[in-house]
């Protein structure tokens, strides 16, 4: 005779096991338009970095400190779409030119970016930025004044600073008009290791 | 509306929701139940209004999802060779064919409410208000579901 609760105690300990779940989730919704931010990461010489895209292409770049991973992805959630998937292979192309970037074999960026995080001044600043050519630098009074604001030295600081594409969009390479560093998003070790690579010598950070 | 990045959710629920399909449909139709529930949850998502219980929200979907396969099922031909015993919606086997899979063979033959209700309560540990509110029925509809699959499961256990 069974009682109630070692029949119940039976059926919690020989329930089904979580088994690996199915794949192919992602590949689904990619072919349903149902996949809006794909994520993944990429462990780099200046650190991990979170590489996240939409179907029309890289939207977000992120240094990944110590538990921010969370506040990054959930700003994406609710600035782009919350749909959204870890799906690596689906950043294998951004990780591909990064990869090549970082070895010092790739001077310039053809991955397809969405600037839809990037608002009509930034968008102007930065697209001044992605214009000074690798291994050399640029001042945020140049760039200011190529984004049409020639005396916003401070608001092209803060269009750089809120870069959501760094690296890719080159912001490490603006500095301040007496050559000091001058900021950056991930940190002044981080600009000055990119900076380093452009010019052909080994990132140490 | 402040939603989290959908993957915390396959993350939080994916192996649970599983589990629970694989006990309500057997382990074959459930990769696909387990598919077209996270597919219909994305589909959903954006619109969603209340994000307190996205777990419940889960497992409703996925109940759908078992009730659409049931439907199917009763709609297909049986094959003549067939035993007519089980008739549940989930003949196969769950298990791995030790004595513990055979405990939720029989789960899989009782009549879809009870399943649905025990695999609910013990596969995925819902509390009575949760399976409630899955199975769109009363608090006390859920525990009388869960009660009879227990009463019959032991009887049949006897038998």
């Amino acid at each position: 005779m069974t009682t109630s609760d070692s029949l119940e105690a039976l059926l919690r300990g020989a329930a089904p096991r979580s088994t690996a779940p199915p794949p192919g989730l992602v590949e689904a919704a990619a072919a349903a338009q149902l996949l809006d931010i794909a994520y993944g990461e990429l462990d780099s010489p200046v650190g991990r970095l979170l590489l996240a895209a939409t179907p029309a292409g890289l939207v977000r770049l992120a240094y990944l400190d110590a538990g921010d991973e969370e506040a990054i992805l959930a700003d994406l959630a609710a600035r782009v779409s919350p749909r959204m998937l870890a799906a690596p292979r689906k950043l294998d192309g951004a990780r591909r030119e990064l990869d090549e970037y970082f070895a010092g074999r790739r001077r310039r960026f053809e991955l397809a970016l969405d600037w839809r995080l990037v608002g009509a001044f930034a968008r102007r600043v930065l697209s001044a930025t992605i214009a000074i050519p690798y291994g050399s630098v640029s001042t945020y009074l140049e760039v200011a004044g190529a984004a049409g604001s020639p005396r916003g030295s401070r608001a092209a600081g803060n269009a750089l600073g809120s870069n959501p594409l760094p690296i890719v969009i080159p912001c490490h390479r603006v500095l301040r008009s007496g050559g000091a560093l001058g900021g950056y998003t991930g940190g002044l070790d981080r600009k000055r290791a990119l900076l380093a690579i452009e010019r052909g010598q080994s990132p140490l950070m | 509306m402040r939603l989290p990045p959908f993957q915390s959710l396959l993350d939080a629920h994916g192996a649970d929701v599983h589990r629970f399909l694989i006990a309500s449909v057997g382990p074959v139709d459930a990769d696909d139940c387990y598919q077209e529930t996270w597919l219909a949850a994305l589909r959903a998502y954006p619109r969603l209004r209340d994000a307190s219980n996205l777990r419940g929200w889960l497992f409703t979907i996925a109940h759908r999802k078992v009730i659409d396969l049931v439907r199917v099922r009763a709609r297909a031909p049986t094959p003549v060779q067939q035993p007519p015993e089980p008739t549940g919606a989930a003949a196969a086997a769950v298990g791995d064919g030790d004595a513990d899979g055979e405990l939720w063979a029989q789960v899989a033959a009782l009549p879809d409410k009870q399943r649905t209700a025990l695999a609910l309560r013990f596969v995925a540990d819902c509390a009575y208000a949760e399976i409630a509110a899955v199975m769109a029925i009363s608090e006390a509809a859920a525990r009388r579901n869960v009660h009879e699959g227990l009463t019959r499961l032991r009887k049949d256990r006897s038998a």
